[in-house]
This record gives structure tokens, C-alpha cells and sequence, in this order.
């Protein structure tokens, strides 16, 4: 609370006389960003406008590129998959790790600091390596579906299918996200004022209804902000696909998703300039549902 | 108090049991919880154990023997030494290449958060609402989306296939950028930096002898999200790099292991397991070591929005 009024005296002060010495400290992250972030979206933009020809090299092409995108069944076909890869996947990943940061917050673990570590470890585990593993651990030659395959004498676990690849592929995304999600709600469950537990100690609630009233609302913002990191990665699907491809190349295509469709239009079609538009359609759209998520999410907080 | 504090201090003050204490309920544990916990551990460490148990085989072991035990003979270390020594010792250069993004990539993107985020946090300067919007906006950008413009701006600079062409873009890190500033915003007390003026001492050598122990804890924080984002890193090297000996781990292991699987395919499947295993125990120890921190530093990403 004293940081606020505080940081009102401040800006009085520094209205008498303009203060530049705060650009000191944030120019050196400014001109890197500007560099690495801003250059790149308006390099992006600009490709996005123009047309490589065969007569005529570099030509100014409006929107014909994004026109192009828009009717583009292979485009619209990766979108899809990660549509339906969000729309299945983050929900079961958030709820898994919301019942588990529960019963670490329940006080009613055998062992709780362990298996707080345990379930989160995975997150450690580069995205490349959990691939690996996991493809692996799917194949048919060794690993844990060849074994339980043997043991049953049948064929009957095929993660490489082209029915059960997404779900194949979800898995593993789950299980490398599960703990780090866990624990962004454990964080925001920890800051609960504990007077609130006692008021409903008092008013006779139990467990359940101690959950359902006071921390499942006071998860509501963590919630919002985890779906939102969820989306934009799912949206962003690549690592995982990218590698199980080797493993499954006739399921997984190379415009599996939109980002394997930016990458190899760009790196085998050389393609640069619809890449770049490819690449600018999906990171509007993200940051529509991301927008759209958020506003909803805290729109809810005001009952 | 802060947030980030309160998290923290009830971590290291409090295990739950002692909250249920304070709150004066008595707590029965409950079975069915902790089997559902269990459950949870036992999923998060089946691909794990699955990776030590067969970093220990030979490559004939791994396709006749059982994946969740061991096979005849204990190869671990003779994989780990052909893991070191294939193709000309190739695996050491990836190591080393990972250290040297981890640290001047990582180290850098905390160093520039730390400035950016403590002048944002304790100056008022002609353009900081500005600053601040660009940033939180670039949040939403997908790294992905920016990869393929900025590898064509690179290498019409001459930058892409050299270390820079790694290093550069990880320097930026929105997200250690805004957790400095909250953490700076309420750890700084801004009585103290008067003071330090008042006594003659320049802005930098305030923020040195002053902010900067301070905001220690954050700068941990932070710097850990940094190491484990460089150390991950598999999508920027991909693209900007086509010499092998620039590979980090992630970019070469992927490499062997399309080697190992797909036509004239080579027998080196043990060697991307063992690599596997190699990669992941460097980071899995500084998780381990340094929870406290990544406790805080969710704590401050979930809660201060």
C-alpha cells in the first residue's frame, strides 16, 4: 500500500522536470527488442506484400497472399487439427492439474512435498527429449507398446495411427505441462487469506464446499492466465510433430499443423513470402482467442 | 508485503499441515487423495525410469528386452563413453555449445531484464506507458511467428549458421522483463535509493550497491527461466543453423535420432537415449536445487496480473 502513494510522490516530482534517467536502465532491453522483436513483425509484414516471380522478380502484391491463405484447404486443414487439439487437450491437462494442486493444498497428503516435486519434474525435461522418449516409448520395435502389445498377443496399441496420433501426441504435451500448471495453482491457492477458511469453518462448510466457493473462485484468475499460455502453445504446436514425423512420416504430414506449414514453406519450398503471411494470419488469430479468453475470464470475476 | 514474498514465505514457514494447524482444523489424511497422487507421480515418472533403465543397454538389449527392466549386462557407462565419442566426439561440442548459449543468451536476457525491469519499476521517464504496453503486447507474439522473418533477416546480414544467430533473439525476455518490475515495484524501498542519492551516489552505483541485493531473489528467478528456455531451445537453432558443430543438444540429438530411424537407418539408438539422459540430469539437479525460486517466481506469474 505504501508503494502506491509512494510512487505518486514520485510521479509529481518527476512532473517539475522531465527525468530521463530511467531510459538508461531500459534502452539496452529496448534496442535488443526492437532488433529481435519489432524489426522481425515489420519484416514479416512487409514479405507479406509482396510476391516472388519468376518475371519481374519482387512484386507488390496486396492481399492477394492473405487471399491466398483464406483458401488454402492444407492451411485450414493444419488449423483444424490444432483446433481440435485445444479443444480436447486443455481442458483434461488444466483439470488433472487443478484436482492434483487441490490435494496438495487439502493438507490431507501422505508426502505432499514429494509428489509436488515428482509431478512437476517433467517440466524440466526439454521439449525434444520428451518427444524422443515418448516416441520411443510408443514404438513398435521396443519400448512399452511393443511389450504391452506382446503381452496381450494382439495388435491392439497403435499411437502411431492416424486415429491416435493427436492423442499420441496430446499425451505427451500433457504430461511435460501437467506439474507446471499444478503449481501455478498451488501458487494461487497458497495467497488465499486464511481468514476466509475460517469464516467458512464457521459457517459449517465442509470440503467440498470449502472448494467449490472459496478456492475454485480464488483460482479463477490463475485459471484464465494458464488457459491463455495453453492456447498459444497448442496454437503453436511444433516440437512434438516435428519429431514423432521421423517415427510416423506417412500419419504426419508436413503441414500437420500451422507452423510445420510455416516452416517447410519456408525451409523446403522456399516459399518466403506466404510463410510470412501464414505466419502473421495464425499470430492474429492466437491473439484474438487469447484476447477473447481473457475478457471472458475476468468478465466472470465481477459476479 | 508483496505477493512474491508471501508466496515464498509461506513455502519455507508453512507445509500445509502447519496451515491446518494455524487454521485450527484437524486434518485425518486421506488415502484416496494420496492414491490419486500417486497415480499422477507414477505417470509424470514412467517415461523417466523408462530413460534410465534403457540408458543402461546396448543397442541389441533395447530391442529384446523388457522396456520397463533391465537387460543382460550393465552398459551405462559404455554407452555414456560412446555417447561422448561418436562421430569425432561431436556430443561434447553440442554440450558446450548448449553452455555457451545457456549462459551469454540466458545470462544476458536476465541481465537486460534486470535493468529494463528495475528502470520501469523505479523511474517515471518520458515514454515508459509506451515501453511497457510494446512489451506486455509482444507477449501474445509467437515466438514461432517471428522465427522465420528473423532467419531471413539474418542471413541477409551474414548472421545465420554462427552462434549469434542462437543467441541474439533469446537475449529478450518479456516475461523475466515484467517480473523484475513487480518484484523491483514493492523489494526496492524508493527511501533507500533517496537516501544513496542524497549521500552523492551516482544512478548506477545506487542501483549497484543498493537495488541490486535486493532484487536478488527475483534475479534468481528469473535467470532460471532463462536457463531452462535457452537450454530447450530447439526451434530458433533448427532454422538458423545447418553446420552441426554449432548444434545445441536439442537440435543434434534430434538429428541422431532421425540417423537412427528411416532408410539405412544407423544403429545408434542407444546413443539418443544416453544423450537423452545426459541432457536432462544437468537441468533436472538446478530444478531440484532451486525450487524455492521457481515457487516464487509462478507464484508472482499466476497471481499479479
Amino acid at each position: 500500500m505504501t508503494t502506491t502513494s509512494l510512487s505518486r510522490t514520485a510521479r509529481t516530482a518527476t512532473r517539475r522536470r522531465r527525468d530521463w534517467r530511467g531510459w538508461a536502465f531500459v534502452a539496452p532491453f529496448m534496442l535488443v527488442f526492437v532488433a529481435m522483436i519489432i524489426a522481425p513483425v515489420a519484416y514479416a509484414l512487409y514479405l507479406s506484400f509482396f510476391r516472388e516471380q519468376l518475371i519481374g522478380g519482387n512484386m507488390f502484391a496486396g492481399f492477394s497472399n492473405y487471399v491466398d491463405v483464406f483458401q488454402d484447404a492444407k492451411f485450414w486443414e493444419s488449423f483444424g487439427r490444432v483446433a481440435l487439439f485445444l479443444v480436447v487437450q486443455v481442458p483434461i491437462m488444466l483439470t488433472l492439474s487443478l484436482i492434483a494442486a487441490l490435494a496438495l493444498d487439502s493438507a490431507r497428503l501422505h508426502g505432499a512435498r514429494f509428489f509436488r516435486i515428482a509431478i512437476f519434474l517433467p517440466y524440466a525435461v526439454p521439449g525434444v527429449v520428451a518427444a524422443l522418449i515418448w516416441g520411443f516409448i510408443y514404438g513398435d520395435q521396443f519400448g512399452l507398446t511393443a511389450s504391452i502389445n506382446n503381452l496381450l498377443g494382439a495388435h491392439i496399441l497403435k499411437p502411431f495411427s492416424a486415429s491416435w496420433v493427436l492423442p499420441s501426441i496430446g499425451n505427451i504435451v500433457t504430461w511435460e505441462f501437467m506439474g507446471y500448471n499444478m503449481l501455478i495453482f498451488y501458487a494461487a491457492l497458497k495467497v488465499v487469506p486464511s481468514e476466509l477458511y475460517e469464516a467458512a469453518e464457521i459457517d459449517g462448510a465442509g470440503q467440498l464446499r470449502t472448494v467449490s466457493s472459496i478456492k475454485i473462485p480464488a483460482l479463477r484468475g490463475a485459471i484464465v492466465i494458464a488457459t491463455v499460455f495453453s492456447i498459444i502453445g497448442s496454437v503453436q504446436l511444433f516440437n512434438e510433430p516435428n519429431l514423432l514425423k521421423t517415427l510416423a512420416p506417412n500419419v504426419i504430414s508436413s503441414y500437420f499443423t500451422p507452423n510445420m506449414y510455416a516452416y517447410n514453406l519456408s525451409f523446403a519450398g522456399q516459399q518466403f513470402n506466404y510463410a510470412a503471411t501464414v505466419a502473421i494470419v495464425m499470430g492474429v488469430i492466437t491473439a484474438v482467442i487469447a484476447y477473447i479468453v481473457q475478457a471472458r475470464g475476468s468478465r466472470q470475476e465481477d459476479f | 508485503m508483496t505477493t512474491i514474498d508471501r508466496a515464498t514465505d509461506q513455502e519455507v514457514a508453512a507445509t500445509p499441515r502447519a496451515k491446518a494447524h494455524r487454521r485450527g482444523r484437524k486434518q485425518r489424511k486421506s488415502v484416496v487423495l494420496t492414491i490419486v497422487m500417486v497415480i499422477f507421480t507414477i505417470y509424470s515418472a514412467v517415461p523417466l525410469v523408462w530413460l534410465i533403465i534403457n540408458a543402461t543397454k546396448d543397442q541389441a538389449n533395447l530391442f529384446s528386452s523388457f522396456g520397463l527392466w533391465f537387460g543382460n549386462g550393465f552398459d551405462l557407462f559404455g554407452n555414456i563413453t560412446r555417447t561422448f565419442t561418436y562421430d569425432n566426439g561431436i556430443f561434447l561440442h553440442w554440450f558446450a555449445n548448449t553452455l555457451l548459449y545457456v549462459v551469454v543468451g540466458g545470462g544476458g536476457a536476465t541481465l537486460l531484464a534486470t535493468l529494463g525491469g528495475y528502470g520501469l519499476a523505479k523511474y517515471r521517464f518520458p515514454g515508459r506507458r509506451a515501453v511497457f504496453a510494446v512489451v506486455l503486447g509482444a507477449v501474445a507474439i509467437p515466438g514461432t511467428a517471428l522465427a522465420v522473418p528473423t532467419f531471413l533477416l539474418f542471413s541477409q546480414i551474414g548472421l545465420t549458421n554462427t552462434p549469434w544467430a542462437v543467441i541474439l533473439p533469446s537475449l529478450i525476455s518479456p516475461f523475466g522483463l515484467y517480473l523484475v518490475w513487480t518484484f523491483a515495484t514493492d523489494a526496492v524501498p524508493t527511501e533507500l535509493l533517496e537516501a544513496a542519492r542524497l549521500d552523492g551516489a551516482g544512478e548506477f552505483r545506487t542501483f549497484f550497491t543498493i537495488a541490486l541485493p535486493l532484487l536478488a531473489p527475483g534475479i534468481v528467478t528469473v535467470l532460471l527461466f532463462a536457463i531452462v528456455a535457452t537450454w530447450n531451445n530447439y526451434f530458433l537453432p533448427l532454422i538458423m543453423l545447418s553446420d552441426p558443430t554449432w548444434y545445441p543438444l536439442t537440435v543434434g540429438l534430434s538429428q541422431w535420432s532421425a540417423q537412427a530411424s528411416g532408410v539405412g537407418a544407423q544403429p545408434i539408438f542407444n546413443l539418443v537415449i544416453t544423450g537423452s539422459l545426459l541432457t536432462i540430469v544437468p537441468i533436472v539437479i538446478a530444478f531440484l536445487f532451486l525450487q524455492r525460486y521457481w515457487q516464487s517466481g509462478l507464484a508472482a506469474g499466476s497471481v499479479k496480473q
